[in-house]
């Protein structure tokens, strides 16, 4: 026998399961008292610097039909591109951008929403800028290990078409699953993102 | 020995996406390949809570709820260190908790199960490890529940786990059984678990050493998240 390399394993995952609302946004699901307010709910400041953009969607099973039990959770720099964490080493991130949200699926709808600033471009480990982007993780009963994905913006053209993960991904046809298309809701800037997690339309996850 | 890359997901040790037994697995679950990603910072760095995210009575589910009473069940402490794979404490992760009450019945809109609410159990917590990875609260031992997966599935008395490293990579949500518990293995969701080593590291002991005589006994579960190496980037070399 070679000698052992004495690592741990890593805790296996489990899923979320239905009732995940209890312990990550107790508020949200009638648990009221206890936290004053929901993890992640709000990202931004009145000072926050940035664009003011709002991000929606809804995560679809393989039959088509809508997750009402989701959650997805949000993590990007700031408008500089900066990330608000202690790794970060290029710079102090915008102090008023928590970086983080949480979103609950409406409990009628499945629809999850966060009002955030558009991200500025984070180089990528060889330097090259990647192409502004968001990082979503999903949780739900079902799922068994968080999916991670990522959400470009449709009206980044230039830089999605540049981006160093983008642009290696052999099946192009499944690019689109990533980018969301830039509308205006409310005079506010909305980016529509529905997540796929089986069939035609599957959306891309990494193994990050 | 920090910032770096984090060491690979062992996915043969985690359950994989589609899991049968697991029914809601069949069409939660993708079917295509995922697509590995090297980190960048934007795996690599996460968000980190500070202390002042903690109420007084965040890590006490005995209390952070009552209104007229303690809640009803078995006392107890469950309590344990966040470590990474090389065996270091993580300090600074949050750590939240969710369970049923002892009956079996979650606080929540959509749950119909015919046990009672308990008036002074919420069911949430949480807390943030010390330097040593260390954490620990205080709750009531949550009972079995049933669900309609097959038609007489019962969950095993368990509680939920969502923990934050330092990196969004580490992100994890796994769920803490109770040593001795015949159920853990009748359980679809536990089954999902390929290995019966991961699924044993999922299980807490009884830990008399950290029982408060004549108040609660105690369950230690350690949880173990992602290591990471120790440069930061390819093109400038730190540490080894």
């Amino acid at each position: 026998m070679v000698q052992p390399l004495d690592r741990l394993k890593e805790s296996a995952s489990q899923t979320a399961g239905p009732y995940v609302h209890i312990g990550c946004t107790p508020n949200f699901c009638g648990i009221e008292g206890v936290y004053p307010d929901d993890l992640g709910r709000t990202m931004l400041k009145p000072e926050t610097k940035g664009e003011r953009i709002r991000i929606v969607g809804r995560v679809f099973d393989g039959v088509g039909t809508p997750l009402k039990d989701a959650l997805v959770e949000l993590w990007q720099a700031d408008a500089a591109g900066l990330y608000p964490s202690p790794q970060e080493t290029r710079g102090k991130a915008d102090p008023a951008f928590s970086g983080f949200g949480r979103s609950p699926g409406d409990m009628a709808s499945g629809e999850f929403v966060f009002d955030t600033v558009k991200p500025g471009k984070v180089p990528f480990k060889d330097g090259r800028p990647q192409a502004p982007h968001v990082t979503l993780w999903i949780v739900a009963r079902g799922i068994n290990l968080g999916l991670h994905t990522r959400l470009y913006f449709g009206d980044e053209e230039a830089a999605n078409e540049a981006d160093p993960i983008l642009s290696r991904i052999e099946h192009r046809s499944r690019v689109a699953t990533l980018i969301a298309p830039k509308t205006v809701e409310a005079g506010l800037p909305t980016y529509r993102h529905d997540i796929y997690l089986q069939g035609d339309r599957e959306t891309i996850f990494f193994d990050i | 020995m920090s910032g770096g890359s984090f060491y690979q997901r062992d996915r043969t040790w985690h359950p994989p996406a589609f899991t049968p037994g697991y029914k809601t697995s069949v069409t939660r679950s993708p079917q295509k390949a995922l697509i590995a990603l090297d980190n960048t910072l934007s795996e690599m760095t996460g968000p980190v809570f500070g202390h002042g995210t903690l109420g007084t009575l965040d890590d006490d589910l005995i209390r952070n709820f009552a209104s007229d009473g303690d809640p009803i069940g078995q006392r107890i402490i469950v309590h344990g260190r966040v470590l990474d794979e090389d065996g270091r404490p993580v300090p600074g992760a949050l750590i939240e908790v969710w369970q049923a009450n002892a009956g079996g019945r979650y606080r929540h809109k959509k749950e119909t199960y015919l046990a009672p609410l308990d008036p002074n159990f919420g069911g949430c917590g949480r807390t943030i490890s010390g330097e040593d990875g260390s954490y620990r609260f205080r709750t009531i031992k949550p009972g079995p529940y049933p669900w309609p997966n097959g038609p007489n599935d019962w969950r095993p008395a368990h509680i939920h786990f969502s923990i934050f490293g330092h990196g969004f990579a580490q992100r994890l949500i796994t769920q803490m059984y109770f040593e001795g518990d015949p159920l853990i293995w009748k359980c679809p969701i536990v089954a999902t678990i390929p290995d019966k080593a991961a699924i044993e590291r999922l299980i807490a002991p009884l830990d008399m050493a950290n029982t408060v005589p004549m108040d609660s006994r105690a369950y230690k579960f350690d949880i173990v998240l992602r290591g990471r190496r120790s440069t930061l980037f390819e093109n400038r070399m730190e540490g080894n």
